[in-house]
């Protein structure tokens, strides 16, 4: 059987359906998330796992990978970041276009993990936005596929004017992010 | 032909360098002399030249802070290896934390460039003659030696850690 999602909510009749941009762009861009992933350590290695036919990440149509930040919409953050690349972090992230999300996996990438040091960044939220976090040290890939799905609904739910509102502006000051 | 091991390597640094030695030990085995850090370059050059020793080999190159011994606060440590005799030999240089030089083994050993670095990076001693003794592996704005014993390791930005868990 064809995997095919849902259609929004609509007003369907003979030979039309009817619906918000909102919606619809939301369903295309939730489906079709390309995934930038920026492995450091061993969560990057559970990322392996995940990409691979066992848990296949392709199932939620992110099997185009783009090691280029400018065609991303996704940045997965797995692994520990040494304070020396915190800016290498916000570099990739300045250089990806809107609208992009980042997920950060791992305890390391959400908050340290187990390396309360003056050389670690202590979570990636230091230095950019972060739309889910993946507690585990490492997180099973399902635990990864997971937190994939929790971005996917805030693609599917973000209004399509969020990324200019004041809110938003106001967010990517906070990180002197222009 | 001369078997090298360490009751030779001790006779040879007592006959040449009898006065530069200040401590001689053997912990597992492993032959330890401290030496002074004015003899230091020449006592390097002569194993690494001497044709029966060929201590041809900077395997190690490290600091140590012992902040409990006054003027003797700060270690450098170097592990030799001579490739030929396969015979190991640890020098120890103490200085004190108030006046953190100590000659420059690179014109020695050019792998002492990025150790020297490294030891400069974690415990701000200063290497004299080193051609470019700056940061390796910290941030460059980095203000502190960290691993020097006056600053804590733990960094001061975390926020989820409940601290009377931690003993902090
Ligand atoms: S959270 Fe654990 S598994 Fe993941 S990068 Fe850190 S130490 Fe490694």
């Amino acid at each position: 059987m064809a995997n095919v999602v849902d259609a929004p909510d609509g007003y369907a009749g003979s030979g039309f359906f009817a619906t918000s941009f909102d919606k619809i762009i939301g369903m295309a861009r939730a489906n079709s998330i390309w995934p930038l992933p920026f492995a450091t350590s061993c969560c990057g290695i559970e990322f392996m796992a995940t990409m691979s036919p066992h848990y296949d990440l392709a199932r939620f149509g992110s099997e185009r990978l783009s090691f280029s930040p400018r065609q991303a919409d996704l940045l997965m953050v797995m692994g520990t970041i040494a304070k020396k690349m915190g800016p290498i972090v916000k570099q990739v992230y300045e250089q990806m276009a809107e609208p992009r999300w980042v997920i950060a996996v791992g305890a390391c990438a959400s908050s340290g993990g187990i390396f309360d040091t003056y050389s670690v960044l202590q979570g990636i939220d230091k230095v950019v936005p972060v739309d889910v976090y993946v507690p585990g040290c490492p997180p099973r890939p399902e635990q990864i596929i997971d937190g994939i799905c929790k971005i996917q609904e805030l693609i599917k739910n973000e209004p399509l004017r969020r990324r200019n509102s004041p809110e938003y502006q106001a967010l990517l000051e906070s990180y002197n992010i222009h | 032909m001369i078997s090298v091991d360490n009751a030779y390597i001790v006779q040879y640094l007592k006959g040449h360098f009898e006065k530069e030695i200040l401590n001689i030990e053997e912990p597992y085995g492993f032959l330890t002399i401290e030496v002074k850090k004015e003899g230091l370059i020449a006592l390097l050059v002569a194993i690494k030249n001497d044709s029966v020793l060929h201590m041809n080999f900077l395997t190690d190159l490290c600091g140590v802070h012992y902040p409990e011994s006054p003027n003797r606060e700060l270690a450098v440590v170097y592990h030799l290896h001579s490739f030929i005799n396969n015979v190991r030999l640890r020098l120890k240089v103490f200085i004190p934390a108030s006046d953190p030089q100590i000659p420059s083994a690179t014109a020695v050993f050019d792998t002492a460039n990025w150790m020297e670095r490294e030891t400069f990076d974690f415990y701000g001693i200063l290497f004299q003659g080193h051609p470019n003794l700056k940061r390796i592996l910290n941030v460059d704005d980095m203000d502190y030696h960290p691993l020097l014993k006056q600053y804590r390791l733990e960094d001061g930005t975390r926020t989820d850690k409940v601290d009377s868990f931690f003993g902090r």
